[in-house]
């Protein structure tokens, strides 16, 4: 690109500009499911299973058929025996095969009975009452640990079906998934180490708790198509998975994607979508279905509870010579994400460690419960697993009297090393030194670490972690991107990934501008409509910017090439004698030239030439973005109160495509680590009811409850990245849980091994 | 039975139910901009002013609305569009879906306290959750829509 080239480029990569759709957002638009949704749509509400484990023996919908404005009701009798996953994932999907829209074995609380739709919401809540349901209530397995091989069995049915069985799962065990994957003589290894370190740590079902819960309306349109319009993060994929549980081709199925309030990864999982579609193929009519927030708190797909078993290996020089990490995650009653969620555990923490590890083994097992499904959550197991290894490592620098940081210096993976226990790959761009280094001198760490007493009595502080995640799924995730060339010279951009708050669509605006040397202002956006949108697989695992971001720019090189051949045939000379000049095609010798607009009017005449393009990209490999998080607690030893005084978090998500955006998912994943480590607790009695099913007991942070969050960013350049980017919108949730546990110890000598740290739990100890 | 209020500057009279509350009845009379993230008045996503006060409307019985005025974003599109380019300025919106019942408590913020500190900022929206933006870019925007506020009255003084 020529320097003048460069100029021309407004709101280009690297530019903090604001989002295409603030302006809407800003002012209350109806931009959202709920309000397009048409006026006459049905209101669809679910009967819930009140027991974790039971059989419905007989079910009465006679009398709520009958009240006025009902619609329908439906039972298991009147939908398909197809068994079909809720998790949106590539097909041949991971997650079992296990699910019914609703099913005669009930196997969580919440689990749906039957559904309703009438006109109104008080006629579908009256009508659900006159159901009459006998249920035979069985014996449920409410924890993880006794699941496998127990008389019990959650889905003894003959049609479940597993569609790759290389991942373990056998539904006559209640496993999902079960696996190893190892480098090095383990065992051996940690025999010659010095020091060993061996501790079980357990993370919680964490609610995503995005502010617009689950949602769908579905409808018929002109051509007789089900249409859904949904609140979702993977438009396609509930296109795929709304095709099989109804068992209809999926050519009649149409799924769009307006503005979207917050996903998190609970919208990768189609929630809802099925009971509305259901009612508008059994009535013809438009119905609507919103999730209650109790109903997003209690039958969703929140993260998955994982136990970790960590042996950590080192020589008492600090060396780390060797990690073993087993992993048992609970997947509830159904197999969303379970198998996939419990891998990111190891190969996304041990990898850290890669420089003087000789040897790690990573196993695991993912089992069915009687409890409710989990899913997706920002971190997808990443998460769980860093809580697991920094712990460890944290714990590992003091009983070797190492500073943390120092313990780490000497033990993370350097740029151009290869990791054995990231599925072989290559850390082809790595800074996770300079985000160390920039993180302890942000927090003030050598002055800080690792405590004082103010004069109050209160101790201050400090704790790091480190993190990694991926960048999409390696040799799965597809993104493509169509361009076209419209009047003006403007370019309208389609895109099958799901702006969900993020800003993908402002990212990859800005990404088109810096391609196409125009502003990022001539360049529109669309998502997502699977009949008009080219195919994405969604936005989750981290991939938009780095997989569709790579589509773009293929895309754009393109159209750019269309562009130089039409435009060179308006001036009559060859291809390589113009220029792309951004606003027209120059000739480079005497410097005449056409206009884009020009170029644009002429393929809207006669058919003369079509000036769009539309790419597909993936990518063999899965950059991980590296970060370190430090945080300043405040922790009153006479209660156990902690207040988090201070956040830092440093990360390498190779070039920053907009600072502003990526600072605001920094800043607003590290607020729900937060949460996570110190006041988000899912609760269930012994019968399996979440009793966590509010806002007022699901304690997520308010204003007053954030501190000061600091964000800085060490960039590397990711050689298969657009313009060197890599991920952001996960990696940030990783640190918070590691880093504020080590700080808590610090001032109270108090290791917690089991999320979240309360305040009794600093004081009295771990109980549970 | 029918109540009568004013909307955004408008006399308008609606039926309701006895046991509807003002959220429902705002949303049916198309004031999409207020929204609902739980039913257990924790969130503040539903918030509209009630005779110049901020209310969650999901906590407000809709008869108790005759003869009251009742203002959404809707009705504030000239001020949603002056905090509202504060808050873009950040990336503070994200998803955008609690912003109109933040942004109404913040003018009623700015009425109540224009030199808010940034406690009391935060004090003053605890009851506004946003999942997305961790808060301390929201916090910023917020601080420099109130400064703006405080220029252009201190402008109207001077003239």
């Amino acid at each position: 690109m020529s320097e003048s080239g460069k100029n021309r480029v407004i709101g280009g990569v690297g530019k903090p500009v604001p989002k295409k759709d603030a302006p809407a957002l800003l002012t209350g638009k109806p931009v959202y499911v709920a309000d397009i949704a048409p006026k006459d749509c049905l209101c669809v509400k679910l009967l819930h299973s009140p027991h974790a484990h039971a059989m419905i023996e007989e079910i009465d919908v006679s009398l709520a058929e009958k009240l006025p404005g009902v619609a329908c009701v439906l039972t298991y009798k009147d939908v398909p025996d197809v068994r079909f996953t809720q998790a949106g994932q590539t097909y041949p999907e991971f997650s079992p095969y296990d699910r019914l829209i609703l099913d005669r074995h009930l196997r969580c609380v919440g689990d749906p009975v039957a559904i309703v739709a009438a006109e109104t919401e008080k006629q579908a809540l009256a009508a659900m009452k006159l159901i009459k349901v006998k249920y035979q209530v069985l014996p449920a397995i409410l924890d993880a640990r006794q699941a496998m091989d127990n008389q019990i069995l959650i889905h003894p049915e003959e049609n479940w079906r597993a569609l790759v069985p290389s991942c373990g799962a056998d539904n006559h065990r209640n496993l999902v998934a079960c696996g190893e994957d190892a480098d090095g003589d383990v065992e051996a290894e940690l025999a010659a180490c010095d020091i060993v370190i061996d501790r079980e740590y357990s993370t919680q079902a964490n609610q995503q708790c995005m502010m617009e819960t689950f949602r769908a309306f579905s409808r018929l349109d002109a051509y007789g198509r089900l249409e859904i319009v949904s609140s979702t993060q993977v438009p396609f994929h509930v296109r795929r998975i709304i095709a099989t549980a109804l068992d209809i081709p999926k050519s009649r199925v149409r799924v769009v994607k307006p503005r979207i309030g917050g996903g998190f990864g609970a919208k990768q999982t189609a929630v809802c979508e099925q009971y509305p579609a259901i009612v508008t193929v059994k009535t013809g009519r438009s119905a609507m279905l919103i999730y209650t927030r109790e109903e997003s708190m209690t039958l969703s797909s929140p993260r998955h509870a994982m136990s970790m078993h960590v042996r950590l290996g080192a020589m008492k020089d600090g060396t780390i010579r060797a990690i073993d990490l087993h992993t048992l995650s609970n997947t509830g009653a159904y197999g969303e994400h379970g198998p996939t969620t419990v891998g990111l555990s190891g190969h996304k923490s041990i990898p850290l460690y890669t420089h003087n590890l000789k040897a790690f083994r990573f196993s695991w097992h993912t089992v069915y419960t009687n409890t409710m499904s989990a899913g997706a959550y920002r971190g997808y197991g990443a998460t769980q697993g860093l809580f697991a290894v920094e712990s460890a490592v944290n714990e590992l620098a003091h009983r070797l009297h190492m500073d943390p940081a120092a313990l780490r210096e000497k033990n993370i993976v350097r740029e151009g090393e290869v990791m054995p226990a990231y599925y072989g790959e290559t850390a082809a761009s790595c800074a996770i030194d300079r985000c160390i280094a920039h993180a302890k001198e942000m927090i003030g760490w050598a002055e800080k670490y690792p405590a004082r007493t103010l004069e109050n009595g209160h101790v201050r502080a400090v704790g790091m972690a480190l993190a990694m995640q991926g960048s999409g799924i390696s040799q799965v995730d597809t993104g493509a991107v169509m361009i076209r060339l419209g009047d003006d010279g403007i370019y309208n951009m389609s895109i099958g990934a799901t702006d969900m708050g993020t800003g993908c669509d402002t990212i990859l605006a800005q990404m088109a501008a810096q391609s196409l040397e125009c502003s990022v202002d001539n360049i529109t956006v669309h998502g997502v409509d699977t009949d008009t949108s080219p195919y994405d697989c969604g936005s989750y695992a981290s991939s938009t910017t780095y997989v569709t971001g790579m589509a773009v720019i293929k895309t754009c090189e393109e159209i750019r090439r269309k562009i130089i051949r039409v435009g060179a045939k308006l001036l009559r000379c060859r291809e390589d004698e113009v220029l792309f000049e951004g606003d027209c095609v120059a000739r480079a010798d005497d410097g005449a030239f056409v206009t884009l607009a020009e170029i644009a009017e002429k393929h809207m005449m006669c058919g003369t030439e079509d000036i769009s393009a539309c790419v597909s990209s993936g990518s063999e490999i899965s950059p991980p973005p590296f970060m370190c998080g430090c945080a300043e607690i405040d922790l009153d030893p006479l209660t156990g109160e902690i207040r988090l005084v201070d956040y830092v978090g440093v990360v390498d998500c190779g070039t920053v495509i907009n600072p502003n955006l990526a600072m605001r998912q920094t800043e607003g994943g590290i607020l729900q680590g937060i949460g996570m480590t110190l006041t988000e607790r899912p609760v269930m009695d012994h019968l399996g009811r979440t009793v966590s099913n509010s806002f007022l007991q699901y304690k997520i942070p308010a204003r007053v409850d954030a501190p000061s969050i600091r964000v800085a960013f060490e960039p590397s350049f990711e050689p298969t990245g657009p313009f060197g980017a890599k991920s952001i919108g996960e990696i940030v949730i990783n640190t918070p849980a590691p880093a504020i546990a080590d700080a808590v110890y610090n001032a109270s000598g108090v290791r917690v091994y089991h999320l979240p740290i309360t305040s009794e739990k600093v004081l009295l100890g771990e109980t549970e | 039975m029918n109540v009568e209020f004013t909307l955004n500057g408008r006399k308008i009279a609606a039926e309701i139910d006895a046991d509807e509350n003002l959220y429902a009845v705002l949303r049916r009379l198309g004031m999409y901009s207020v929204k609902c993230g739980c039913e257990t008045t924790n969130c503040g996503l539903c918030t509209v002013h009630m005779n110049g006060k901020a209310v969650l409307s999901c906590a407000v019985p809709a008869a108790r609305c005759a003869g009251s005025v009742i203002t959404t974003l809707e009705g504030l599109q000239d001020e949603a569009k002056k905090l509202g380019e504060c808050l873009a300025g950040e990336g503070a919106e994200q998803c955008g879906f609690c912003a109109p019942g933040m942004m109404m408590n913040v003018f009623a913020l700015a009425k109540e306290n224009p030199c808010a500190t940034d406690e009391e900022i935060d004090a003053y929206l605890a009851g506004n959750l946003c999942r997305c933006s961790g808060y301390v870019s929201q916090r910023r925007a917020i601080r420099k829509y109130l400064a703006m506020k405080i220029e252009a009255a201190e402008g109207e003084v001077r003239a």
